[in-house]
């Protein structure tokens, strides 16, 4: 009996000793993509250079994957460490105290200094305490050009959107659909927040998204970016892929004109070797007003009990951000990096016109960090709807809207 | 007093005794979360649930909501459709099968067992085959009909209508078997009487064995509903609520509201009015059917 015990509490002693010294982390992530999952492969390569373990948790889709992290959260059994787009997402899980305060490691390894621009630091902290770690900026306001299709149709490549939509009759002649866009409302919404973006003067998206003013909602101007999505329903009608990167395809293979989608498209370009500037174009701002939305990714830490996982948490965080990691990570994911420190020289044509962007500050504040999932969910499940169903007028949506925005927070 | 009566209460003691997890787990999980999200769908609950009291508001914006009215709609069509469809296909089905076929336990076999796959299996399924592109259109087209045009998932008018062809495929089985059931305890004297007074084989099942049936469809009655009441993964995995939101139903939007929305609120208050409509149906039916009996000794 003796002997048994004795060796039961050697076996412990062994256990806890190895995951002192070495802990499995797992992270929960949505990045599934061929040029995400090579970006997320670093991350893990240069964790595991530590000596701890990454435990790789992919969950396919955005929306499914917040819905099983936030239910393992508050369910009491949390992972070690999971990706969100920082902003309002994380709000509620902060507040009831289930995140872990990272202050200490944003502190020593001075992220107030050197995370530019420093809205993105600005989104993970509430009540002057940091909750997470950025890891990237990307912005959604881009307009991927296949030059292929464009030679097909005997078309100029565009340079900005009203030549890409004067030029979908032709591309619709070559049997090119003229907009890819997947079935999703997220591609959807996203889509038309381009659109407000860019067609129009920034204050319009700000006070529409900030202030949530229901006057300019409903007013001509925002009127006229709906009557522009109908214009891109028209030109996505035969556009029936549903995930954003078969969307990409279409444009990849010159078999669609082109699609709007936030530079995380520049991923599964490099995977496919084709050339910015040669195959294809990327035009910010969809060529009209060059201006970058800083939403991005950042990690969050639940607060775990067991010590050596918090410390393997603390040097996650403290990793995540050094230069070479953000390098390689932000090649690999065709997003910015978080610190404007570091060499980007290897980066293509498209990321230096972001970068370009990012140093005149030609930004605005994500959608994710002004609304609150419920209001961007709504806003989705109305895009959803008009993109697929004809019968309903720009004038029908826009009140549809205007509603949504008069109830948001 | 030796011959005092024992008190009811300890009566078939080994029984109550047995009974009691199951009753305390009915009174807590059941009735008391019920409560508790009654309760609750009258805060302003976000992602976590918050005491923070706004009376009718949750329901206001319900009843505003294009998607939940579109998705009590969906439940009606789906509903009423299913009730009265996979009941008439599972009796005649049992019907025909009664008629003392050869191989009838292969054919029993082969309709049930739809039953045995999960709804998710048999969305992908219903997915693929109504899938113009390799589906029933494609079959049909390659066979020489080249205009034939099949695809109710793509269109938003029927869309509803390609999950309940979906739904009957997987649910008539199931009613079938019971209603075979139900047609074996007939005795057959009563079919030797019909016989003989030259009744006609229909009227003698509406008329007659339906009539005595009555327990079994009760049962299969209370078994299909809830099934259609709760229908969500059938959705999500044969049109996730698409074309647009032309297949939505309640649960699906009780989902999203508590999981993807970050609005506990929202989902408890949809939760809520899918009780009370659940309660509306049953309730009255409930206290005819059993209450009655009761009385009547």
């Amino acid at each position: 009996m003796k002997t048994i015990r004795s060796l039961l509490v050697a076996s412990t002693a062994v256990c806890s000793a190895g995951a002192a010294g070495a802990a499995e982390l797992e992270v929960m992530h949505w990045w599934t993509s061929g040029g995400e999952a090579a970006a997320v492969a670093e991350f893990a390569k240069s964790f595991d250079a530590t000596g701890n373990t990454w435990v790789d948790a992919a969950i396919a889709g955005g929306e499914n994957a917040r819905a099983v992290m936030v239910s393992r959260i508050t369910g009491g059994d949390p992972m070690g460490a999971f990706q969100f787009n920082h902003g309002r997402q994380a709000e509620e899980l902060i507040e009831a105290g289930l995140l872990r305060d990272i202050t200490d490691i944003a502190e020593a390894e001075g992220w107030l200094d050197l995370v530019n621009p420093s809205t993105l630091l600005d989104a993970c902290t509430v009540d002057g305490r940091v909750y997470c770690a950025p890891v990237n900026i990307h912005s959604w306001q881009w307009l991927w050009v296949s030059h292929q299709a464009f030679a097909d149709a005997g078309v100029d490549v565009p340079t900005n959107w009203a030549e890409f939509s004067a030029a979908s009759g032709a591309l619709e002649g070559a049997g090119k659909i003229p907009l890819a866009m997947g079935q999703q409302g997220w591609q959807q919404s996203g889509a038309f927040n381009v659109m407000m973006a860019s067609l129009l003067p920034s204050e319009v998206f700000l006070s529409v998204y900030g202030d949530k003013d229901t006057e300019v909602a409903g007013g001509d101007a925002v009127a006229t970016v709906f009557d522009a999505a109908a214009q891109a329903r028209d030109m996505a009608a035969k556009s029936t892929v549903q995930n954003w990167n078969d969307a990409t395809n279409l444009v990849i293979t010159g078999q669609a004109g082109g699609q709007i989608m936030g530079d995380w498209a520049q991923g599964e370009f490099a995977v496919a070797e084709a050339v910015a500037g040669e195959d294809y174009s990327c035009l910010p701002g969809l060529g009209t007003n060059p201006r970058l939305s800083t939403g991005g990714d950042a990690f969050y830490f639940p607060v775990l009990e067991d010590d050596s996982l918090a410390a393997a948490q603390g040097e996650l965080a403290a990793l995540l951000l050094k230069p070479e990691v953000q390098v390689n990570f932000n090649l690999a994911k065709g997003s910015l990096p978080v610190r404007g420190d570091i060499d980007l020289s290897a980066a293509n044509d498209c990321m230096q016109k972001g970068l370009a962007l990012l140093a005149d500050g030609a930004l605005l504040p994500d959608v994710n960090m002004l609304a609150t999932p419920d209001t961007v969910n709504q806003i989705n499940t109305l895009f959803t709807e008009f993109f697929a169903d004809k019968s309903i007028s720009a004038a029908d949506a826009q009140a549809q809207f205007v509603d949504i925005i008069a109830d948001a927070e | 007093m030796a011959s005092k009566r024992p008190n009811q209460l300890f009566r078939n003691m080994n029984a109550k005794v047995s009974a009691i997890p199951m009753i305390v787990t009915a009174l807590f999980v059941f009735v008391g979360g019920t409560a508790w999200t009654i309760v609750y769908s009258f805060t302003k609950s976000g992602l976590l649930p918050r005491m923070k009291w706004i009376g009718l508001d949750q329901y206001e914006r319900l009843w505003g909501t294009k998607r939940w009215l579109i998705a009590i709609e969906n439940l009606a069509i789906y509903g009423l459709s299913m009730l009265v469809l996979v009941f008439v296909i599972g009796f005649i089905l049992a019907a025909l099968i009664d008629q003392k076929i050869r191989f009838e336990n292969t054919v029993r076999t082969v309709i049930l067992y739809p039953y045995a796959m999960s709804f998710v299996v048999t969305g992908l399924v219903w997915q693929w085959i109504l899938n113009p592109e390799f589906g029933v259109q494609n079959i049909m087209r390659g066979l020489g009909w080249q205009s034939f045009t099949f695809d109710p998932l793509y269109n938003a008018e029927i869309a509803i209508f390609g999950v309940l062809i979906a739904g009957l495929w997987q649910g008539s089985g199931l009613v079938m078997v019971l209603m075979l059931a139900g047609l074996r305890g007939i005795d057959q004297e009563v079919w030797k009487a019909s016989r003989v007074d030259g009744i006609p084989a229909w009227k003698t099942y509406i008329f007659i064995v339906i009539p005595m049936m009555r327990p079994v469809f009760i049962t299969t009655l209370v078994l299909v509903v809830t099934g259609i009441v709760k229908v969500f993964d059938l959705i999500v995995a044969q049109t996730g609520g698409g074309p647009g939101i032309a297949t939505e139903v309640p649960a699906k939007y009780v989902y999203d509201m508590m999981f993807r929305n970050n609005n506990l609120g929202q989902g408890f208050a949809a939760s809520t009015m899918m009780l009370v409509t659940v309660a509306i149906i049953v309730v009255p039916w409930a206290i005819l059917e059993f209450g009655g009996k009761k009385n009547n000794g």
